[in-house]
């Protein structure tokens, strides 16, 4: 038998049958996390054509993008259309049968945070949700993938998507990173390689000893932001770090259930010689901390660079691309990234919101205040994040240092609640786009790892989070 | 869905990369429980001036593109967000179809289920296009998806490609769900092997 890659081993395991000669099949769906904003239209499709939920127990609602991330929890929401998605979204939860996790709810948080949390996924799964950044699931050995309104909707009346077979991307991460560099910079370094659309098409699978190396959690953010790079899906082999991660999350199977399962995981890999259509090397040990400059999250350079000059670009589109993302966000080519001042410091989003982004957050701020001017915001990718952070003492130590400590939530990351930065506003975020207008109309998005945004926060400025003790870089 | 055969009409150019969906439909418009009001959503931020008016100088707010039923548009066309919005506020402008080098693959997929022919050729080809939208002319042209050809105004015929799946479900206009439902037996039958292999599972 010739032999496959995971991906391979994921999709074949999940035809039910092919549909055509070229690549179409219909596949199993195994799990899927609602939110309130993008079913809504999907629930009442379902009602118009008079149709039940397959499998309820498949999936799983939980309340993130809208809801207020004030310090004091409340089921309110202050805007009317806002607060029509969340009460929508409860009465279709409960007149179809499915769970949900209400603003109130201890296990509430952002859905790609949550999901993992409960051991709602597990290895080998075929998961599809209705927001892009369900790639995350990938960390754990699942195959996660972003669908629309008309998919969800397709998927909770069916349990299944018609789904055509994309190419196999490798990317090989060889370890060990440098000092201060995070999974963060490896994903933002490889979108700033093979651009905003250099993964179209095709499912990454990411391997090297920099993975193997990194947490269950770190890894996490990679998948998630690999759909930055046009990936309908990155994933990595599960290994001892996933099971581990997973042995006692809730709805992890348990006792003799969990030994066959992982029996069955240690099956979840590329075998020897299987054939990727890409292959792409990073060497780990090359990566600086990255921040973005533009409006695209494949405009990025290492903290130590500057902004490009578009005179040096030859392709007369990408020059304009870049002339329109410097016009936004009020850049000069040759200027220092170090040297550019920010308004507000923004950790949260299921990119960079767990425990661990938290805790190496705040091991970075070695009893230093936010400077003066800044407003610094810390929202915790779920409420049993919260609590956690809390118990270990990182929430006192942020809001020592002059950060807000909220509520979970999408937050600002999308600003589909009230937080939102104003025309003009220059944010150090830890989230996964910079988007024109995305953390708000006429706002300035600065992509980077947590520890990157608390440095900036103190600093005032973007600052290499590397040379924090030694004096101001000479510009 | 509205089946989708020959269509003909004026053909906007938007060629920058990467145009994500939080420009095709920015966060305001997302807190409906329904489909209303999404055509004055799209590209809001550039259609409309921070003051409320529309803005004279973007291409769909000029004569004759203000009446545009296919767009041209550049590289990775509706990366980021999943927001399904973005293609029913398309829909509701107007729009047709796209023809570009790449789409983003969530996106791609919402304009199919929403009988929003997406047709992909090479960036030079697109680019030539482009510049012949551009010049109100010449903005014309048809497009037949049974032949699956491009019309210029003048008179060059450009040939796509499309896989027979994704063109007879255009065509037909046919309900995905239900197509779906009448594999009904298999799902079930693949559900039970399924979870009998791996019961943790179900």
């Amino acid at each position: 038998m010739a032999p496959k890659t995971l991906y391979d081993k994921h999709i074949d395991s999940h035809t039910i049958r092919k549909l055509d000669e070229h690549g179409h099949v219909l596949l199993y769906i195994d799990r899927q996390v609602a939110n309130e904003y993008t079913s809504p239209q999907a629930f009442s499709g379902l009602r118009e054509a008079g149709r039940k939920v397959r499998r309820p127990s498949a999936t799983l609602g939980v309340v993130d993008h809208v809801n207020p991330t004030a310090p004091r929890r409340t089921a309110e929401v202050a805007d009317a259309g806002g607060a029509r998605q969340v009460s929508y979204f409860g009465r279709n939860c409960e007149d179809f049968g499915i769970e949900l996790f209400d603003i109130l709810d201890g296990r509430q948080g952002i859905e790609h945070v949550v999901a993992p949390e409960q051991g709602f996924i597990l290895p080998g799964m075929v998961v599809a949700a209705g927001d892009s950044h369900t790639t995350t699931y990938g960390a754990l050995g699942a195959f996660g993938f972003g669908i629309g309104t008309s998919e969800i909707e397709h998927v909770l009346a069916t349990q299944t998507l018609a789904y055509k077979k994309l190419k196999a991307m490798r990317v090989v991460v060889n370890g060990p990173l440098a000092p201060g560099v995070t999974s963060k910079d490896v994903i933002m370094a490889l979108i700033g390689r093979i651009g905003a659309s250099g993964a179209s098409g095709y499912a990454i699978e990411f391997s090297g000893s920099a993975i193997d190396d990194l947490s269950v959690e770190a890894r996490m953010t990679i998948c998630n932001m690999a759909v930055e790079a046009g990936a309908r899906g990155a994933f990595m082999a599960p290994d001892e770090k996933v099971y581990a991660y997973l042995a006692d999350k809730p709805r992890a199977p348990k006792g003799e259930m969990w030994e066959r399962a992982v029996a069955h995981w240690r099956t979840l890999y590329s075998d020897p010689g299987a054939r990727f259509d890409r292959e792409v090397t990073l060497e780990a040990g090359e990566l600086a901390p990255m921040v973005t400059w533009g409006t695209s999250p494949d405009q990025v350079v290492s903290i130590e660079g500057r902004v490009p000059d578009p005179a040096g670009e030859p392709d007369p589109l990408r020059r304009m691309d870049m002339q329109r993302a410097l016009r936004y966000m009020d850049l000069a080519p040759g200027t220092r990234l170090d040297a550019l001042p920010i308004t507000h410091a923004f950790i949260g989003s299921c990119t960079n919101s767990r425990i661990e982004d938290l805790r190496a957050a705040a091991g970075v701020l070695r009893g230093r205040k936010v400077a003066p001017g800044v407003r610094a915001m810390i929202v915790p990718g779920s409420t049993p994040v919260k609590r956690q952070a809390e118990e270990e003492g990182l929430a006192r130590q942020f809001i020592d240092a002059g950060f807000e400590w909220r509520q979970s939530g999408c937050s600002m990351c999308l600003a589909m609640n009230d937080d939102v930065l104003a025309p003009g506003d220059r944010c150090a975020s830890s989230t996964n786009r910079n988007f024109e207008g995305r953390q708000g109309a006429g706002a300035r998005t600065h992509l980077m790892s947590p520890a990157m945004v608390v440095e900036a926060a103190i600093a005032g400025r973007l600052a290499d989070v590397r040379t924090a003790h030694a004096a101001n870089p000479e510009a | 869905m509205e089946p989708f055969t020959r269509e003909q009409g004026v053909a906007a150019p938007l060629l920058s990369a990467n145009i994500d969906t939080d420009v095709i439909m920015p966060k305001q418009f997302l807190k409906g429980i329904d489909r209303a009001g999404l055509d004055r959503g799209v590209f809001h931020d550039l259609r409309f001036l921070p003051e409320g008016g529309p803005n004279p100088e973007f291409v769909l707010n000029r004569a004759p593109w203000r009446d545009a039923r296919f767009l041209v548009v550049g590289p990775n066309f509706g990366c980021g967000s999943s927001r399904e919005h973005a293609v029913w506020g398309l829909r509701q402008l107007g729009i047709r179809a796209l023809i570009g080098s790449s789409f983003a693959g969530i996106f791609f997929d919402n304009c199919q289920r929403n009988g929003v022919l997406l047709i992909e050729l090479d960036q030079e080809r697109v680019g030539e296009i482009g510049e012949w939208v551009s010049e109100a002319g010449s903005a014309t042209l048809e497009i037949d998806l049974p032949a699956q050809t491009i019309t210029l105004a003048n008179g060059v015929v450009v040939a796509f490609d499309i896989d027979g799946l994704r063109k007879d479900v255009l065509i037909s206009g046919l309900d995905a769900i239900d197509r779906t439902l009448t594999m009904s037996d298999r799902i079930e039958r693949f559900e039970a092997r399924h979870f009998a292999d791996q019961p943790w599972l179900a």
